[in-house]
This record gives structure tokens, C-alpha cells and sequence, in this order.
């Protein structure tokens, strides 16, 4: 599409292509879950490219917009379904960035969001947040929506932390060194899927290395629009983590896809070249293990139907697909079914459910609806949003069909 | 915006259906061709067709013009927006009201993706044949206005071969329902369902459609030959039809068109100046047969290279590609018109050449992509609209290319449609008598002429366009203003 942008932003340049990239043919629509539910054009990956085109080009008001963009899951469903290749990621994160600078949000809004960016990425405060939050699920009731759906999503108690060693050593022959990126929340609300984690790989071989100064990547922040913020936390990891290792791991999808996305954020910054380096060494678990190969597990004594639920972040933005299927489908005893409409957001989508928590429901209602048709043993996901919106979603309607992370579910298989 | 009419929309629509404000109003002026675009008066969604019937009523009554929209997928820019005018997005009418599998049929609503049907088929065995490139997104009230088409056209026809009945809401509010559910009732009385498909909107909104439905085909063989001339390939196509074979489907494309597909989809097509994909299908014991034989024709066609898929996963990435090949397009080029037009299939190598020459005349790159089979030409004309006149020259030689077709004894477009893009090029095509015909035919279904008013009749203003001097095809001496 033709475009008049002239915007001085550094970022102008990428979202100027992606602009001009797209052809407005409609391919996207097909993929992208705010389209499918909501029917409209301004909810859709043409309809937001095009709005934002017309508040770039300084046609129309970015507040009007922004109920629009906002909506946006940011689940990149529909970057593989274009046929023109727009970076509709690049786009979105660059704009987000570029409107957050000059946004006036409502007080409450403001105070949410500023709760998210202040306690999420720290597993301290947050712990310390979601103490205060089993006091605040008696006065849900009387909350913003935003407020209760944050709330929603906190355990009633969280689980002990199980600290890993500094350096967890391979099991038998040595295959690979790797550093594991601890990530924020979800080590606060299941330590057990880096700790799972690591006893996998560590029986496969794989000497893991746990720096214990090591946190929060920014993606989380990153991915509202917070980007100094992002940046500050992604620098500490760069001393925190050895740089001598075959990989870092990460084992939450929007961490792969945040650090991916670490030479548009650091961008005419001193140290572009350390974020490069640092975000070629990052794998998804998954990832890793798929191309390393999986050494033989027990598996378990009786057929189990297991269903694996893609991440947005892992399957459209890192195009991790077969990885995990072919891990499963090395477990004895293991049958896996292919969910309906995969490619579909749960509507999890990093902070969403909490910004938009009427879509996020839907979406997650759907989702369990095509998982609960498959007559399932268990739930397997690659990313901690997906299986907390998964189970809050399977609680509504009292289904006791348990949801893990696909580490949690290998360490079992091996452990058995 | 007409006040009245939109105080009389208030009342039936709630505000998140009934879409006035400019955000609302902007992602809705432009479908698939960007080159137009106009912003409605006003954007409602329905989602039944009690609502349809009321709002075309109610444009009737106070004589506002209304155009039907699907997807907003169409390339001749056949669901532009009526300045003032009402856009009715049917896209929430998307039920698939019954499929039944001993008569073959589905009876779907205006707003149901053409794919969707071939999904709600296939648990019995069968699907829904016509396969515009846009099938997994394209609604199938768009594809009966426009007639849409697609690769596997070639063996089983267009959406008119596809439609057997449908429940309307004519402009002037009629409902009336034309043809009917069984495949044996087509054939008494005038084609009135053909008279409908491909009416470019002009006549009213199909609400509820028929449509038949086929047995999958057993098997598929699908080959790719590499040509490193796009006349042999055009030649290939010409064999093929000489010795009596009828493939699904038999594409086209060039150089550039291969190059932007497979940035696309890494289908793994060879590297040349042609590719000529060839898709037998049917029960296996014939296409075997069929197979061995289309092999040695290519064999004798000076192909440098030959393959077969060997996997459905293989078969679905080269069609993938091909099918994604316009829109890939824009990763070589900032702006480019799609052109559709058709030209005898005895000639296509003789067209081809003149589409090169044209390409140097005027120093623009062109992408071909083309259903082969049925002589249906996509050249993809690349320009960068930025630069001054870029537009205007491609749309010259987009008009020679269409000059050339009806030359050869063609026509000016093959599936996309006239819309709003060629609505000037008709008199190429047709005589004054028969579009006087026509226009007669329209006058008697809408006498207020508000059905997709300004589009396929030529003249009038085009809202982002203005033409200056003379036409391209006054230019190349086809039509003339005397």
C-alpha cells in the first residue's frame, strides 16, 4: 500500500515496510482470532495495519485508533498467513512503543497497568502482590474488570519456590551445556516447570547452569510498550547469563519470541551487538531438546491422550510446530490428538487476559470447548499463559482435566 | 449520509453494528485493489437475514445506494464503498445451514467462507469445488457476484456450474427464491440463478444459496515442470489439450511469479523462467492412466525438469504457493494491479509474447500467473506508486494487455469481475445494443438503481480516480468517444 509516513521515529523505517508491504488482499483475516470473533475490519490484521497507516500518515486521531490496536492479541497468527510477508510483529511493537510514550490512560487503567509493569517481571514483588491478592478476591466483586480479571488469575497460595542448583550436571555421557533463563512470573507460580526443566535435560545429558542473578527477560514489557523498562531488565540478564553455552533455554514462548524481538528493541543502542549475540544463543526448550534427540523414557504404563496446545508465540512467532509433536510422540504410551483450529489464540496472550478480559474468556472458552471434544488424559502446552488460561477456563465449568507444561509432562516420563 | 435512513438503522441495529465514526468507517473504504477507495456513508452488520431484507428495503425507500460485502476480497474493486451510499457487511452471516450428503448439497448463508464449506463436506467425503485463490477467506456471496473462479475451474466449472438455488432480496426489497434445492430442477423455466451469479451485486443479495457439492476425487497427481522459455510452457498447455487430457488444473507462472511464491511458502519450485503445475484428479485406476500419459507429453514438451508431489504436505505447499502468488507479489514491489483477462487457449503463447513486448514498451516489470487451462490471464503489473504517473502508465498498459485479449478473441476479464477497475473497458466487449440490454434488465430489478450503483456500467466518476485525457483503450484504438 502506498503510504505517506514521515514520522522522525527511529522505528519508522519498519513500520514504513510493513505498510507498504501489505496489499490489503484479506488473507489474514482467515487466522487472526479478534476478526473471528468480533466481525469487523478494524479488528482485523488489515484493518489494524490500515488504522495505524492513517495515524502515522496523521489522518486520524491515535486515541481513536487505539481501542482497536489494543484489542490486538499480538498472537502473530497472522504473519505466516500473509502471503506478502508483513512484519505485522514489527509493526505492532514499534507502534505500541511509538503511542505508549504519548498515551493518557484512565487512572484505573493507568494503576493496572502500572501494577503489571511493577510487579510481574519481579518474582519478589510479585509474590508478595498475589499474598495482598487472596485478600483482594474477597472484594473482586466490587473491582474494575481489569482488576478482576488480574486477580482471577492468582492462585489462592503460591507454591514454595524449589531452588535449582547453580550448575545441574548432565546425567551420563555429556551432550551440551546450557543456561536456563529462570523468566519472572511464571517462576513465582509453578517453579515446577524450570525445575522439570532442568532434570530433563540433565537426563538427557545436558549440564544446565542456574545463575542465580539471572530474571526477567522484558518481554512482558516489551510487548505492552514498555520499552526502557524492557531493556533494563533484559541488560541485567546479559551479565547474569553465561555467554560460553550452547544455548539459553527459556521454557515460556513469550520469553523466545520477547528476545527475538531484541534488535528492534535495542536499536541505536550501545550495546545492539550484546542483544544480538544474546538473542541467537536463545532456544525454546522444546527447540533444543527436538534437535538434540531424546534419549528413550519410560513413559507410562497405560495408553494416555495427551493434546498439545501451540502457543501463539512459539508456533506463529517462532514457527515451533513439529518440535514438540515429535517429543511427545517419543513417549511410550503416549497418543497424541490434534486439536481443532491450533493455530487459534487461548487468548491468553501475555498480559491480555487482563487488559481485555471479555475476549480473553471467549477465546479461552473456545479453546477448551475444541480440547474438551478430544476426550483427553491430559493437556500439554509449551507456556505458562496458555496453561494458566487453560485451567482457570476448564475451573469455570468444574473439569478436572489437568493442564502442564510440556517439560512437566517429559520429566514425568522420566521419572515414572 | 442520509439522516432519515440512519435514524431508521438506530432503531434495528445496536451502535457496535451500525458503524458511522471514522476509525469504524476507514478500514472499510478499500477491498482487495487499494488503488480505489471511497469511505462509505455508513457500515452496518447484519446477522440474519431479517435484517438484510429490512435494510434494503429501507435503501430502497429513500433511494440510497448500498453495496454487499463479503470479505472485501475482491480485486476488480467490486465491493468498493458507495460514497454516502451504505456498505451491508454480510461477514456475520456466516452459518453453514445444513449439509446434505445423499442429495450432495449445502445450503449456506451469503457470509460463509468458500473453504468452510469444503471443511463442513469432508467428514463425507465430499467438497465444494470452485477454488478462487482466496477460497480460505472469500465469502461465497462474493463469489456469486462475481462468478468467482479458481484453479480447479478448469475441469468443473465456475460458481454458476455450483449454484443450484438461492433465496434473494432483490434491490427494490422483493424476496424471491430462484432455482432449487435438487440438481434435477435446474433446467425448467429461464436460468434465473444465472441470471444472478455474476450480477456483480447489481440485482440484490443472495441470502440463503444452495450449492452442490462433489465427491472428493481418490486421488491427486500433481506435477510441476520447469520450462526455461514462457512460450514452451504456454506450448505445453496447447499439447495438452490437443491430446484430450482435462486435468483439475493447469497454471502458469513466470519468473517473478515463482520467485515471489516461493519467498513466500519455500515450496521448493525450481528455478526457471516457467512453471507449469498440472493436477490430475479423479479415481486412481484413470488418473493413472492419465498420468503415464501427460508424463510423456511433458516429456516431449522441452521441460528441463519434472516432479511429482509425493506427499499431500508437498501438494499443499505448491498450491499454497501458487494460490498466495498475488499478494506474494508485494514483496517484490510496493504497488501493482492484478489484470484479468482471457484469451483463446490456442493462444496463449501468441499473447504471452505481446505481454513482453508491452512489458519493454513501457519499461514496468509484469509478473505473469495464470489459470493455462482455461486461457485465463493474471499479469501482475508492478509499479512504485510513490513516483509521479506510475499509476497512469501501469494502468495504460494494464489496458493494452486487456486490448490484446479481446483482440485475440478473448475477454476483458476471466473471473475477477468488472467492478469498479474495468467498468470503463465494457464497450470493449460488448455493443451499445447489448449493454442498452443490460441496463434494461437492471432497470426492471431496481429502478433506483442503488444496488452496487457506479460499478460494471460504464461512466460516472470513480471516487479515487480521476481519469485524465484519454482512455488506454482509446489510446490503443479500441474504443472510440465518436
Amino acid at each position: 500500500m502506498r503510504h505517506q509516513i514521515q514520522s522522525d521515529d527511529l522505528r519508522a523505517p519498519e513500520m514504513a515496510t510493513a505498510i507498504e508491504k501489505c496489499v490489503h488482499c484479506g488473507f489474514c483475516l482467515a487466522a487472526c482470532p479478534t476478526y473471528s470473533l468480533l466481525g469487523e475490519e478494524m479488528d482485523s490484521p488489515r484493518g489494524r495495519i490500515y488504522l495505524m497507516k492513517n495515524v502515522l500518515e496523521e489522518r486520524l486521531a491515535a486515541e481513536d485508533a487505539q481501542p482497536y490496536i489494543d484489542r490486538c492479541l499480538g498472537c502473530m497468527a497472522c504473519v505466516p498467513a500473509c502471503p506478502s510477508g508483513v512484519e505485522y510483529g514489527d509493526l505492532l511493537v514499534s507502534y505500541r512503543a511509538l503511542q505508549e510514550a504519548e498515551r493518557q490512560r484512565p487512572p484505573l487503567d493507568a494503576l493496572a497497568r502500572k501494577l503489571v509493569m511493577e510487579t510481574l517481571p519481579y518474582p519478589k514483588r510479585f509474590r508478595l502482590a498475589a499474598r495482598t491478592g487472596a485478600l483482594g478476591k474477597a472484594l473482586q466483586p466490587a473491582l474494575p474488570a481489569a482488576f478482576a480479571a488480574m486477580l482471577s488469575l492468582l492462585p489462592d497460595k503460591l507454591p514454595p519456590p524449589l531452588p535449582l542448583p547453580a550448575i545441574l550436571p548432565a546425567q551420563g555421557e555429556r551432550r551440551g551445556v546450557v543456561a536456563l533463563l529462570p523468566g519472572c512470573v511464571q517462576a513465582a507460580l509453578a517453579p515446577e516447570i524450570n525445575y522439570a526443566a532442568a532434570h530433563t535435560l540433565a537426563a538427557n545429558g545436558i549440564e544446565v547452569h542456574n545463575p542465580p542473578g539471572a530474571g526477567c527477560c522484558g518481554s512482558i514489557l516489551l510487548h505492552i510498550g514498555a520499552e526502557a523498562k524492557a531493556r533494563a531488565l533484559a541488560r541485567d540478564n546479559f551479565t547474569q547469563l553465561p555467554a560460553d553455552v550452547d544455548a539459553i533455554i527459556t521454557t515460556a514462548a513469550g520469553c523466545g519470541s520477547g528476545i527475538n524481538d531484541y534488535e528492534l528493541l535495542f536499536k541505536g543502542q550501545d550495546d545492539a551487538e550484546r542483544a544480538r549475540a544474546f538473542s541467537a544463543k536463545v532456544m525454546d526448550f522444546s527447540a533444543y531438546l527436538a534437535e538434540l534427540g531424546l534419549r528413550r523414557s519410560k513413559g507410562f504404563d497405560r495408553e494416555r491422550r495427551v493434546a498439545y496446545q501451540d502457543a501463539c508465540h512459539l508456533l506463529h512467532a517462532q514457527g515451533i510446530h513439529s518440535e514438540p509433536r515429535a517429543l511427545l510422540n517419543q513417549i511410550p504410551n503416549l497418543r497424541l490428538l490434534p486439536i481443532a483450529d491450533a493455530g487459534m489464540c487461548c487468548g491468553s496472550a501475555g498480559t491480555y487476559n487482563i487488559d481485555q478480559p471479555v475476549i480473553a474468556a471467549e477465546l479461552g472458552r473456545r479453546k477448551v470447548e475444541s480440547i474438551l471434544a478430544l476426550e483427553l488424559d491430559l493437556v500439554v502446552s509449551g507456556n505458562i499463559g496458555c496453561i494458566a488460561q487453560l485451567r482457570q477456563q476448564l475451573a469455570l465449568l468444574k473439569n478436572p482435566l489437568p493442564v502442564v507444561h510440556i517439560a512437566e509432562l517429559l520429566w514425568q516420563a522420566y521419572a515414572n | 449520509m442520509n439522516r432519515a435512513l440512519l435514524a431508521a438503522l438506530e432503531n434495528i441495529y445496536p451502535a457496535d453494528r451500525l458503524l458511522t465514526r471514522d476509525v469504524e468507517l476507514l478500514p472499510y473504504e478499500s477491498d482487495a485493489l487499494t488503488a480505489f477507495s471511497a469511505k462509505p456513508g455508513a457500515v452496518v452488520l447484519p446477522v440474519d437475514e431479517a435484517e438484510i431484507i429490512y435494510t434494503v428495503r429501507l435503501c430502497h425507500e429513500m433511494a440510497v445506494p448500498f453495496v454487499a460485502r463479503g470479505s472485501g476480497t475482491s480485486l476488480s474493486g467490486g465491493s468498493l464503498p458507495i460514497p454516502e451510499g451504505l456498505t451491508i457487511g454480510l461477514n456475520r452471516l456466516n452459518r453453514i445451514k445444513k449439509i446434505d450428503p445423499q442429495q450432495r448439497i449445502a445450503v449456506v448463508e451469503p457470509g460463509v467462507i468458500n473453504l468452510h464449506i469444503t471443511e463442513a463436506a469432508q467428514p463425507y467425503g465430499l467438497y465444494y469445488a470452485p477454488d478462487p485463490s482466496s477460497q480460505s477467506i472469500c465469502t461465497i456471496g462474493g463469489n456469486i457476484a462475481f462468478n468467482s473462479g479458481g484453479a480447479h475451474c478448469l475441469k468443473y466449472g465456475m460458481t454458476s456450474n455450483h449454484v443450484l438455488g438461492m433465496k434473494v432480496v432483490l434491490a427494490d426489497g422483493a424476496v424471491t427464491q430462484f432455482g432449487s434445492e435438487s440438481i434435477e430442477g435446474v433446467g425448467v423455466g429461464p436460468d434465473l440463478v444465472g441470471l444472478f451469479v455474476g450480477s456483480e451485486g447489481l440485482f440484490g443479495i443472495a441470502l440463503e444459496i444452495t450449492v452442490r457439492l462433489m465427491p472428493q476425487p481418490e486421488l491427486y497427481r500433481t506435477v510441476l515442470a520447469a520450462y526455461d522459455d514462457l512460450g514452451r510452457a504456454g506450448d505445453a498447455v496447447s499439447m495438452v489439450v490437443a491430446s484430450g487430457l482435462l486435468p483439475g488444473a493447469m497454471e502458469i507462472m513466470d519468473r517473478l511469479a515463482i520467485k515471489a511464491a516461493e519467498a513466500s511458502v519455500n515450496a521448493g519450485y525450481p528455478d526457471a523462467e516457467a512453471l507449469l503445475i498440472v493436477e490430475l484428479e479423479g479415481e486412481a485406476p484413470q488418473v493413472n492412466a492419465e498420468f503415464e500419459q501427460l508424463r510423456r507429453i511433458i516429456d516431449a514438451s522441452g521441460a528441463f525438469e519434472s516432479r511429482v508431489a509425493k506427499s499431500e504436505a508437498e501438494r499443499t505447499r505448491i498450491w499454497k504457493g501458487r494460490k498466495g502468488a498475488f499478494s506474494a507479489v508485494g514483496r517484490l514491489s510496493p504497488d501493482y494491479i492484478v489484470q484479468d483477462g482471457v484469451v483463446p487457449r490456442s493462444r496463449l503463447g501468441e499473447a504471452l509474447l505481446e505481454i513482453n513486448a508491452l512489458k519493454a514498451k513501457y519499461s514496468l516489470d509484469v509478473a505473469n500467473v495464470f489459470h493455462a487451462g482455461d486461457g485465463n490471464l493474471h499479469p501482475l503489473i508492478l509499479y512504485d506508486g510513490r513516483e509521479d504517473g506510475a499509476l497512469e502508465k501501469a494502468e495504460a498498459l494494464a489496458g493494452e494487455i486487456l486490448a490484446l485479449c479481446v483482440n485475440l478473441g478473448g475477454s476483458i476479464t476471466g473471473e475477477h469481475g468488472i467492478g469498479m477497475e474495468k467498468r470503463d473497458y465494457l464497450p470493449a466487449m460488448f455493443s451499445e445494443e447489448e449493454i442498452d440490454i443490460m441496463q434494461a434488465l437492471r432497470l426492471a430489478i431496481d429502478p433506483k438503481e442503488i444496488a452496487n450503483r457506479g460499478k460494471m456500467f460504464p461512466g460516472g466518476e470513480a471516487p479515487a480516480l480521476a481519469r485524465q485525457g484519454m482512455h488506454p483503450l482509446e489510446r490503443a484504438g479500441v474504443i472510440s468517444r465518436e
